[in-house]
């Protein structure tokens, strides 16, 4: 029972989609200014773009952006997908209950609150062996995963409940050693929720500014936080160039990922017609 | 078999670890410095001395109420359109929705900043129609337009996610049994939706209450919200005990506010947090 669209449902999507859309187009409208303005338009140029070319700073808080969300995503994901399978295992009731209560609070939780108690950990932990500047890459690190763990685990965990628990059992009666029948059908079956709290937490990773404010030491600085102390200060539309580079990445890959997606279904279809026929 | 299942339990056993360090004993390090002064020792002045803060609080809590209903009523006719709607509409529309979120939200807010300024787009786009210049930056309505701007993807996803799974046979059956349409709506889609309401609603009730961003570029230096208050006791005032005192009442308001929503939802607990 899919219908055709109203023209006042049309409306209000359009409405909508303005409303989303009008700060992020004057953003890239902005980011082609000549002058250094943000609010009156003197002309068309590229020199912000050239600009952000020669930006050490900002070069360097991307690439440590990125050098954080792959190694936090990618431990993340290994110790939750080992944590869901450890969960879905558990016998008595009360400890998988307070297992998941724990893993909710910090999805729960305020990011500030979860970022400050992190901060508070971390000093004490300095205090205690005398050491003044503990925040930077390690303790970012550490609240990366942490944040990202919850993700991983409530991802993974519907596809464990889903999967036949006879098929690794058939699989070790046929001779596999536990690990094997593990990597052989348990993880091909449970992947696409791995894939998708991978996914999750790299983009978290990436986007994350509250935890990491509070987690950050000067000797490390990501993209979020170099854009924060720079609209402390007036804005000028370098961020703005970067930040339509960064839209422009993000537009091609979903677009990318919708292509092969319809691609794929369509191809599943063709499959099946020609089957039937 | 049983040597299996303990197998498969060790090995949750590193995560187990890493919450306990890094999940609860955070946890109660928030607990632990609310109730020391800076030298030590155990004092509740600084849990008495939130009394000051209760405005700030109150306001902070309403704030975010609001946002989060105006998030709602836009985004409930929304969700329920693109359930209802062709696959390939459906899927253009998600990625519209969710390509906004993942920009930077810094950025977007400093962007929205630019546009209500007094002699920002907003108000040229008024004189070029003639209106009346208004006055927007630095008020409350500005602060929750930046809520509202910022986090309604995270209503319009998990009403979405929970309508495009209502079956609409049951829809059908209402209106073929006389229901009107108001009786539809209040009968069978919204007790159905109820859950992606619930969700929706913590998603976008929880990061307006406890921002400190928002408010800051929004609402000017002359309004302060919960989480401005206890940013500047980490970054600039170091007053550290003082930050854990309002954050442990943050946190405590945040869970009564919460318990009162999934009394309302008849939610279980059981992790629907997820889209």
């Amino acid at each position: 029972m899919k219908t055709k669209m109203s023209a006042l449902s049309k409306l209000y999507i359009a409405l909508i989609l303005i409303f989303l859309y009008a700060p992020i187009v004057v953003m890239i409208f902005f980011s082609f200014n000549a002058s250094v303005s943000t609010s009156v338009f003197s002309g068309f140029s590229l020199r912000w773009y050239q600009s952000l070319l020669h930006d050490t700073g900002t070069i360097k808080a991307l690439t440590n952006t990125l050098l954080l969300a792959v190694t936090s995503s990618l431990i993340a994901t290994v110790m939750g997908t080992a944590a869901a399978v450890g969960i879905n295992a558990m016998k008595r009731k009360w400890i998988k209950k307070t297992t998941m209560h724990v893993t909710n609070i910090p999805m729960m939780n305020p990011e500030i609150v979860t970022g400050i108690s992190m901060m508070l950990l971390f000093v004490f932990a300095g205090a205690l062996v005398h050491k003044d500047n503990v925040l930077g890459f390690g303790t970012m690190l550490i609240a990366h995963i942490t944040f990202n763990l919850p993700y991983v685990i409530l991802s993974v965990l519907p596809k464990l409940r889903q999967m036949d628990p006879h098929l690794p059992e058939a699989a070790m009666d046929l001779g596999c050693t536990p690990l094997r029948a593990f990597f052989k059908v348990t993880l091909p079956t449970i992947s696409t929720g791995i894939t998708t709290g991978l996914m999750m937490s790299f983009t978290l990773s990436l986007d994350d500014f509250v935890i990491s404010y509070f987690t950050q030491g000067p000797s490390f600085e990501t993209l979020p936080i170099r854009i924060f102390s720079m609209t402390k200060k007036r804005v000028t539309p370098d961020m703005y160039a970067l930040s339509t580079l960064i839209f422009v990445a993000i537009l091609l890959l979903l677009v990318l990922l919708n292509v092969s997606q319809v691609r794929g279904e369509r191809k599943l279809r063709n499959k099946l017609d020609k089957e039937g026929a | 078999m049983t040597k299996n299942t303990a197998l498969k339990r060790v090995v949750s056993a590193p995560y187990l670890v890493w919450a306990a360090l890094f999940i609860v004993v955070p946890l109660i390090f928030v607990v632990y410095y609310s109730l020391v002064d800076a030298g030590g020792a155990f004092t509740l002045d600084y849990i008495r001395s939130i009394g000051r803060y209760k405005d700030i609080m109150l306001n902070s809590i309403w704030l975010g109420f609001v946002a989060t209903i105006i998030c709602l009523l836009i985004a409930y006719p929304l969700a329920y359109i693109m359930a209802r709607t062709t696959r390939n509409v459906q899927r253009t529309m998600m990625m519209l929705v969710m390509l906004p979120m993942w920009m930077n939200l810094l950025i977007r807010t400093y962007s929205l900043m630019i546009l209500l300024q007094d002699t920002g787009i907003v108000n040229s786009l008024f004189s070029f129609l003639h209106l009346p210049a208004r006055h927007m930056i630095n008020t409350r309505g500005a602060v929750i337009l930046g809520m509202v701007y910022n986090y309604i993807p995270y209503m319009i996803l998990p009403l979405y996610s929970i309508m495009s799974k209502i079956d609409y046979g049951l829809v059908e059956a209402a209106q073929d049994l006389g229901a009107s349409r108001t009786a539809v709506l209040r009968k069978v889609i919204l007790p159905l939706s109820l859950p992606g309401i619930a969700s929706g609603f913590t998603m976008v009730f929880v990061p307006s209450v406890s921002t400190f961003y928002i408010s800051k570029k929004l609402g000017g230096s002359t309004f302060s919200l919960i989480g401005d208050i206890i940013e500047m006791q980490f970054k600039s005032a170091n007053n550290y005990n003082l930050g854990a005192a309002l954050s442990l009442i943050l946190m405590v308001l945040i869970l009564l506010c919460m318990a009162i929503m999934n009394r309302f939802t008849g939610e279980d607990d059981d992790g629907g947090v997820l889209i």
